[in-house]
């Protein structure tokens, strides 16, 4: 982490003179027969949020799944391509998928925190499952990750309580907090505020700004609202292929591409 | 797009007769209720029949004694059929829960191919066996080569019983349970099996309780496979390898037998067998099932915990 610490993107540098945390190369996915991604190439940048926005269907979230190797797990999945975590291809036999998905957090669409678990088990969970026993670390870590989820302040008095037993809002942030938990490098989001309130998404956003300074972010929305407020990158995909990349100001502002245009400007969608 | 006209039209074609509709509703009503009182009256009825014919034959003796000697004064007890019942139900339960939970998880869990297809099919014609031919292939196996009827046949034989329900209402469990859950696993880098033990299967504990009992249920009542396997006795357990009795076993050779006493001590046998599932059921229901949330809330309002 030291090392990539002077890595932060300075505005006016070509996106290629940057060294990335996450390379994805030709990817293609499909499931079921249906081609999802279609040879979709993608930087990310260290400590930056990446957006990929697009209409429903175009192969964001199998493009996110493929990043942290939870496509496979789908049935009838095939793939092809190279993911490079700094450097090392995700890909290669020589590499356990588990250890990698260690390093990559993922939150998903819907709340799904575990059912029969306190609140304190659902962040400490990771941690316990993956060998961790000393009861000092993991009371740590589950503070500490609360904190950046924004929900100790609302959950420290009932830590027992089950984790079903919290509001939506809640619940997603304390899914959140589950991910940090196994101290990612990398986080995943697949419309992580797609079903919650405004206030909700906007303390999630919140967050993000916070953890940006630490992670490497993939948010997957379809709020381009959102996208403009938490994002330096946007990617749009659009019916498999990735349309148009860059820097978030310049794809909605100046978008180089005639659908990547239409598409922000809402004309479909 | 549809015209304000062609919505007007269409609007007619509802039916505003509400009056007939509620009749229609509360007949509905009527009939479920009336299918639950038709489905309640027997089980009733026996609960009363049994107790009622059997009640004159429940003393502590009778819990506690062997069997006299058929046709004597003192007709004994049904001591060695109940400690019987409950060992066979334990040793059963010890090889049919972990085989028939395991194989519930390989089918729903890693069974979605050719392979599992098969097993699938198998374990459902298994789960129609008559009973009967489990205990003679317990009887050929086990009985006729080691050469006396022992503990082991018998819990073998209703193992095998068990075996087909476990596994199918685990399977049926844990494929309920949303597939987010294992993904959220998946996702924190939890090892698949761990996955599977700790978050899977402990969302399906209900289930998954459920569908032991009904085996340990169904098992506790069988007397076919016993017949064959572990013969009956009039002694309490020696030795595993000996005959044994049992409640279903004792039964259906006290009610056979040509005298009212014996008969009677029929009825309170089958009393006490189902008193015996039915606490069973009750007990663990609540050990694995009580609603912990409710019991911290009350735990909370005592001030024990914070």
């Amino acid at each position: 982490m030291m090392e990539t610490a002077t890595k932060t993107p300075v505005k006016g540098v070509s996106i290629d003179d940057v060294k990335y945390k996450l390379i994805a190369e030709n990817i293609s996915a499909s499931y079921d027969g249906i081609v999802a991604v279609k040879n979709v190439s993608m930087k990310f940048q260290d400590r930056a949020v990446t957006a990929l926005i697009g209409p429903s269907g175009c192969g964001k979230t199998t493009f996110l799944r493929c990043l942290n190797r939870m496509h496979e797990l789908t049935k009838n999945a095939t793939l092809t391509g190279k993911v490079l975590l700094d450097g090392e291809d995700l890909y290669s036999t020589k590499v356990d998928p588990i250890i990698n998905r260690r390093k990559i957090g993922m939150v998903f669409q819907k709340p799904n925190p575990f059912p029969t678990m306190s609140i304190y088990d659902n962040v400490a969970c990771g941690l316990k499952l993956n060998g961790v026993k000393d009861r000092k670390i993991l009371d740590e870590v589950v503070e500490g990750c609360l904190k950046m989820a924004s929900l100790w302040n609302e959950v420290k008095n009932d830590l027992k309580k089950p984790g079903m037993s919290l509001s939506g809002g809640q619940q997603q942030r304390l899914c959140i907090a589950r991910a940090l938990a196994i101290q990612p490098e990398v986080l995943l989001m697949d419309e992580p505020a797609s079903a919650l309130d405004p206030i909700a998404t906007q303390k999630i956003e919140e967050m993000i700004q916070e953890l940006k300074k630490e992670y490497t972010i993939i948010i997957v929305t379809h709020n381009m609202q959102q996208a403009t407020r938490v994002s330096d990158y946007t990617g749009f995909m659009y019916l498999g292929d990735l349309v148009e990349f860059g820097e978030t100001k310049q794809i909605f502002e100046n978008p180089r591409n005639e659908i990547t245009a239409k598409y922000v400007q809402g004309q479909f969608g | 797009m549809i015209t304000p006209e062609q919505r007007a039209e269409f609007r007619k074609h509802f039916r505003y007769n509400v009056g007939r509709r509620l009749v229609l509703d509360k007949i509905v009503k009527g009939v479920v209720f009336s299918c639950v009182i038709v489905a309640i009256v027997p089980l009733v009825a026996i609960l009363v029949n049994v107790f009622s014919n059997g009640a004159a034959a429940l003393t502590w003796n009778f819990l506690t004694e062997i069997p006299g000697a058929v046709g004597s004064d003192d007709p004994g007890g049904i001591g060695p059929a109940i400690q019987g019942t409950m060992v066979l139900i334990g040793m059963s339960s010890l090889i049919g829960v972990p085989v028939g939970v395991m194989g519930g998880i390989f089918l729903s869990e890693y069974g979605n191919n050719r392979y599992g297809r098969t097993v699938r099919f198998f374990n459902d014609v298994l789960a129609e066996f008559p009973t009967i031919v489990i205990g003679v292939f317990a009887f050929v196996l086990i009985v006729l080569t080691v050469g006396n009827f022992s503990v082991w046949a018998g819990s073998f034989a209703l193992s095998i019983v068990m075996l087909p329900i476990i596994m199918r209402t685990t399977e049926e469990s844990l494929k309920l349970v949303p597939v987010t859950y294992r993904e959220a696993g998946h996702a924190l880098g939890i090892r698949r099996y761990r996955v599977i033990f700790t978050i899977v299967l402990s969302s399906a504990k209900n289930g998954l309780v459920t569908g032991i009992l009904l085996a340990v249920a169904r098992i506790a009542g069988e007397t076919a496979p016993l017949v064959f396997t572990i013969l009956g006795s009039s002694q309490f357990i020696s030795d595993l390898n000996g005959p044994i009795d049992a409640l279903p076993l004792r039964i259906w050779r006290l009610s056979s037998l040509p005298y009212d006493s014996a008969v009677t001590q029929g009825w309170g046998a089958a009393f006490i067998l189902i008193i015996m599932v039915l606490s069973i059921n009750i007990g663990v229901r609540y050990i694995f099932l009580r609603n912990k949330e409710k019991t911290f809330l009350k735990f909370k309002k005592m001030g024990v915990a914070s």
